[in-house]
């Protein structure tokens, strides 16, 4: 299995920026997803990994080789993308073996792969299906199979549950991330569904306007976002971002709240905030406890189940809506006064201005 | 502000039942989904009520009246599709004020802008009224197609996948307004989505539809708790019901192609069952009953998804924030009887 550096790649559109340059190591074994919303460079930086786009400039290398200006074919590597892209003509196994008869191996060995990995995917009973009378999730695991045949250096994949309905797409998930702890092969995943890449990345490089917002693991994405871009993107609902102004261990918030600052992060508020002390407050939906003493108020905007838990909306004015995830059963009127405390270790602050998240050496 | 009563519609096109027998009644003020895959039947329920279809049999009622033969313009609903559909050379303003200006209307001007202002209050547009609507987002102009079925103060809201073309953060967002809105004006609202949880965060009650046919009609909780098919049951909850065949065996029901067993619930219970348990009851514990292998896990962050191994059936728990079980771990779990949902095996009805 490889590991894949970026050094310095960047991709322009004319004048524009597909990709800011970009430095990036997908280490031997690793699953790396690349997250961010249309046009934020995804899938540009994959293709460039793959070979399908040229960069316009920077390296790249495999295992230290430099692959920059190899032909796809070259780099010993497997697409799996959204779209199915199996030829239509052939049975699922001759789909499966085409890549190995495109190499030149030997029928008997063809044979014996194309069983292993029909075996490893369940899908040996489909084997001499046509691909239009399969399930989406079906044709999804031939073309899954076909990347797998070759035993590529690295598998790179193109939102491939996009075009899954919902109930496929949450058991493909978890199919995907099981063969890759079997098979350990060196994975870069594009996708623009957060909750995809928190369950899936052993990293997440979360991408916007271009540029890499924050490269890490699933949790220090969640738990300490790096700017408010990530810190909203992440989660669903994201993160609650109030601004308010900060003075004397007490930030000001909107509906006439004084939030105060815990005694381990005023040292950083003191030193780092703009003069007018402007902050961002965050904090995540679960990080709310709701009880009468809380030093916060609000007024029920909705309440609704999601199932196992009940989401409420508060209201600190009509303009700034908090979302608290609390007990299923917890159920407000309309309008009702609702008070809550925010977990003191779960609260993070970002700067107003450079949106970026304050670090306190304790979090 | 009106009420709504289907009594046995069967609708076909050709050879196909887009309704079969449907029967529901919706209270005045009340928040009403039609929930189902593509091809339930809920877009022809949708246009069977505004009268765009006409039903083979059956009869619609709107507050208590027969109103068969009431063309659409005079049932008095307003419509909003997952499409736009807003006149793009017009301001956002005129848009809103084109239904009430409509000869049919007549709305004296005056009252227009008043309706537009507080139509535009409540979906926060007030700011885009002069704007030209080809310069809006999505968002932005799925709020004004709302806002104009809003200004018409129509009987019933029907509303036809109206966030489906939003991406996930603003479905969000407007989903948990539109609620808000719909509590507080009180209007009768027929919502169609195939979402699960557009259905249980906005519905009062939810009708579930399947193949033409209502499968359950209920609250959110009576949906997600008690859901009377195996289709309902797997439709409603992220990650979805684990759902397992089970005979009884010595007073217990014995998991196929796994050691777990669980305590057979008192009644009448036949020998062979569907075992449907939904993956935040199963409950990892260090004393636990069962023991299986972590397979995987999926952290999401706000919760943990931990795909247990226990024989050759793999059941699914969610557990809260970051759990600290690895691959591979040995779990110990336990399953509390009384969140178990049993289904007879060939008609998957709920026992």
């Amino acid at each position: 299995m490889a590991t894949i550096e970026l050094k310095q790649v960047e991709k322009k559109f004319g004048e524009s920026f597909a990709v800011k340059p970009l430095d990036m190591t997908i280490n031997s074994g690793e699953f790396v997803v690349l997250l961010g919303p249309s046009g934020c460079g995804k899938t540009t930086t994959l293709r460039m990994i793959s070979g399908l786009e040229a960069v316009t400039s920077g390296n790249i290398l495999f295992d230290g080789k430099d692959v920059t200006w190899l032909h796809p074919s070259a780099r010993d590597i497997a697409f799996v993308f959204q779209f199915f892209a199996l030829y239509s003509h052939l049975s699922a196994r001759e789909n499966i073996a085409f890549p190995l008869q495109a190499q030149g191996v030997g029928r008997d060995e063809i044979k014996k792969r194309v069983m292993e990995v029909a075996q490893m995917l369940k899908i040996e009973h489909v084997l001499n299906a046509r691909p239009g009378s399969l399930s989406g999730g079906d044709q999804q695991r031939v073309a899954l199979a076909r990347a797998l045949v070759r035993r590529p250096a690295a598998f790179l994949m193109d939102e491939p549950l996009g075009a899954l309905d919902a109930e496929f797409r949450e058991s493909m998930r978890a199919e995907i991330k099981r063969l890759h702890i079997d098979q350990h092969a060196t994975s870069v995943y594009v996708t623009h569904d957060q909750v995809e890449a928190m369950a899936m990345g052993d990293r997440i490089v979360v991408m916007s306007n271009a540029e890499v917002q924050q490269a890490a693991t699933p949790m220090e994405v969640y738990h300490s976002p790096a700017n408010l871009f990530v810190a909203r993107f992440i989660g669903s609902p994201g993160m609650n971002l109030i601004e308010g102004k900060y003075a004397n261990g007490i930030v000001h918030l909107p509906g006439d709240n004084q939030y105060f600052v815990p005694e381990s992060w005023r040292n950083v508020l003191n030193s780092s905030l703009p003069g007018d002390g402007k902050v961002v407050v965050g904090f995540r939906p679960e990080a709310v406890d709701v009880h009468t003493d809380g030093q916060l108020h609000s007024t029920t905007f909705a309440n609704d189940l999601h199932g196992g838990y009940t989401m409420l909306h508060l209201q600190l004015d009509p303009d700034h809506i908090v979302h608290v995830r609390a007990g299923r059963e917890m159920r407000y009127q309309l309008n009702d006064t609702v008070h809550f405390d925010v977990k003191p270790d779960m609260v993070r602050f970002f700067h107003p201005e450079t949106e970026k998240a304050l670090q306190n050496g304790k979090v | 502000m009106s009420n709504i009563r289907l009594e046995n519609i069967t609708k076909t096109f050709k050879d196909t039942v887009a309704m079969s027998d449907v029967s529901f009644s919706i209270k005045d003020g009340e928040f009403f989904v039609l929930l189902g895959p593509t091809g339930a039947g809920k877009t022809t329920t949708l246009r069977v009520i505004a009268g765009l279809e006409k039903q083979n049999q059956g009869h619609v009622y709107f507050d208590g009246e027969l109103s068969d033969e009431l063309p659409p313009a005079e049932r008095d609903v307003a419509f909003v599709f997952q499409q736009y559909s807003l006149y793009p050379g017009m301001s956002v303003f005129d848009n809103l004020a084109f239904p009430l200006r409509s000869p049919l209307r007549n709305v004296p001007e005056p009252e227009i802008k008043q309706r537009i202002q507080g139509a535009a209050e409540k979906l926060r547009i007030t700011h885009l009224l002069e704007r030209k609507t080809a310069k809006l987002s999505g968002g932005e102009m799925q709020r004004v197609s709302i806002g104009r079925a809003i200004v018409r103060e129509p009987r019933v809201f029907l509303m036809d996948e109206p966030l489906s073309n939003l991406d996930a953060k603003l479905r969000e967002s407007l989903r948990v307004e539109l609620k808000h809105i719909q509590s507080t004006q009180n209007s009768t609202t027929v919502f169609v989505t195939h979402d699960q949880i557009e259905a249980l965060t906005m519905a009062d009650r939810i009708a579930v539809l399947h193949g033409g046919n209502i499968l359950q009609i209920g609250t959110p909780f009576d949906i997600y708790d008690r859901p009377a098919t195996t289709i309902v049951a797997q439709l409603v909850g992220t990650p979805k019901i684990n759902l397992f065949m089970a005979h009884r065996h010595n007073g217990s029901l014995q998991v196929v192609d796994s050691p777990l067993t669980l305590p057979t619930p008192i009644g009448d219970i036949p020998e062979a069952v569907l075992l449907g348990v939904r993956p935040e009851n199963v409950k990892i514990a260090a004393d636990g009953q069962y023991t299986g292998q972590a397979a995987l896990i999926e952290p999401l962050g706000v919760e943990t998804i931990i795909h247990i191994r226990v024989g050759d059936q793999t059941i699914v728990s969610i557990v809260p924030g970051a759990s600290p079980v690895r691959l591979g771990d040995t779990v110990r779990f336990d399953v509390p009887g009384e969140h178990l949902h049993l289904f007879e095996p060939t008609s998957k009805l709920r026992i």
